[in-house]
């Protein structure tokens, strides 16, 4: 019974910061609320045995994730949006319940408590069972990376832009020399010098 | 109805899907949209760990989880880096306004 309390109280919390991240005006607000779902999550995931997945989701969901929304907060403004909504709110409303309700139809009957059956160990599920999703995590990660190196090289493009503009003035005023040098040859042209001297 | 930690774990399952598929409904801000989808994988996370607990494969789902974990947070970075790249070149992060851009 403690045990279940304990979990209603993890959980509870869980969705209460997730409601809380989804009310907040400013962003940093809810990423921050974001941070705290992740903490709860981890917890949660740490009492029913699974200790690092719960390792792994604290130090990637609060840590590394919350620096790169503030970061990208800090960059491109942390103020909210409007009120106005995507779609109607009433629809909305009407497509969580029923998704809702149908989720908790598929997951109540479930008469489970926490099993001891298990396989062999975490090390040779993850690296020999699984392993074609290790090669998806590191394809993920190649082009996650790429990808991201891809779309910030892009910021700079202005900036190449406006170096061969410069680079075509300096050209064309180097040209518009040339030929002013071409036009005074011609109108006080060069003796060439006589075979005599 | 006597709830097993299970049940618990699962009820919030629905609780998180529930706020953040409400959220990517109704939110119009592209960093939110992208916190909501966080939510979402969270929820997805502890609902595979959960039904590993249920099933007695809990090996199985934690490696599965694991993935799901690298996935999302790939799927983070990148939008993060859409939305800078757009605040810069359109000058707002509002979706609505993104797509009156179309014509």
């Amino acid at each position: 019974m403690l045990e279940a309390l304990v979990y209603g109280i993890l959980v509870g919390a869980a969705i209460f910061s997730a409601i809380q991240s989804l009310r907040a005006d400013s962003l940093l607000r809810s990423a921050i609320w974001l941070a705290g779902v992740s903490v709860l999550i981890s917890i949660v995931i740490y009492l029913l045995g699974a200790h690092r997945v719960a390792v792994i989701e604290l130090s990637v969901g609060a840590g590394l994730v919350t620096v790169l929304f503030v970061f990208a907060i800090s960059v491109a403004g942390g103020e909210g949006i409007g009120e106005r909504s995507l779609i109607p709110k009433p629809l909305a409303w009407g497509l969580i319940i029923f998704s809702g309700l149908l989720l908790i139809y598929f997951v109540l009957p479930i008469k489970a408590s926490i099993s001891t059956v298990s396989e062999t160990s975490l090390a040779t599920v993850f690296w020999q069972d699984r392993s074609l999703d290790l090669l998806v995590q590191v394809a993920l990660i190649y082009s996650g990376a790429l990808g991201l190196v891809g779309i910030l090289a892009e910021a700079k493009a202005p900036l190449q832009q406006s170096m061969v503009d410069e680079f075509a003035a300096e050209r064309e005023l180097a040209l518009h020399d040339m030929e002013i040098l071409a036009g005074s040859e011609e109108d006080h042209p060069i003796e060439p010098q006589s075979k005599s001297s | 109805m006597n709830l097993s930690p299970i049940n618990i774990c699962l009820l919030g399952v629905t609780g998180l899907v529930a706020a953040g598929f409400y959220g990517l409904l109704t939110t119009r801000n592209l960093i939110k949209v992208v916190i909501m989808l966080q939510i979402l994988v969270k929820a997805a996370v502890l609902g595979l760990i959960a039904a590993g607990n249920a099933s007695g494969q809990q090996y199985l789902t934690q490696s599965m989880a694991i993935t799901v974990i690298v996935a999302d947070t790939i799927v983070a970075v990148i939008g993060m880096a859409f939305a800078i790249q757009i605040r810069r070149q359109v000058g707002t992060l509002d979706t609505n306004e993104l797509s009156s851009l179309r014509g």
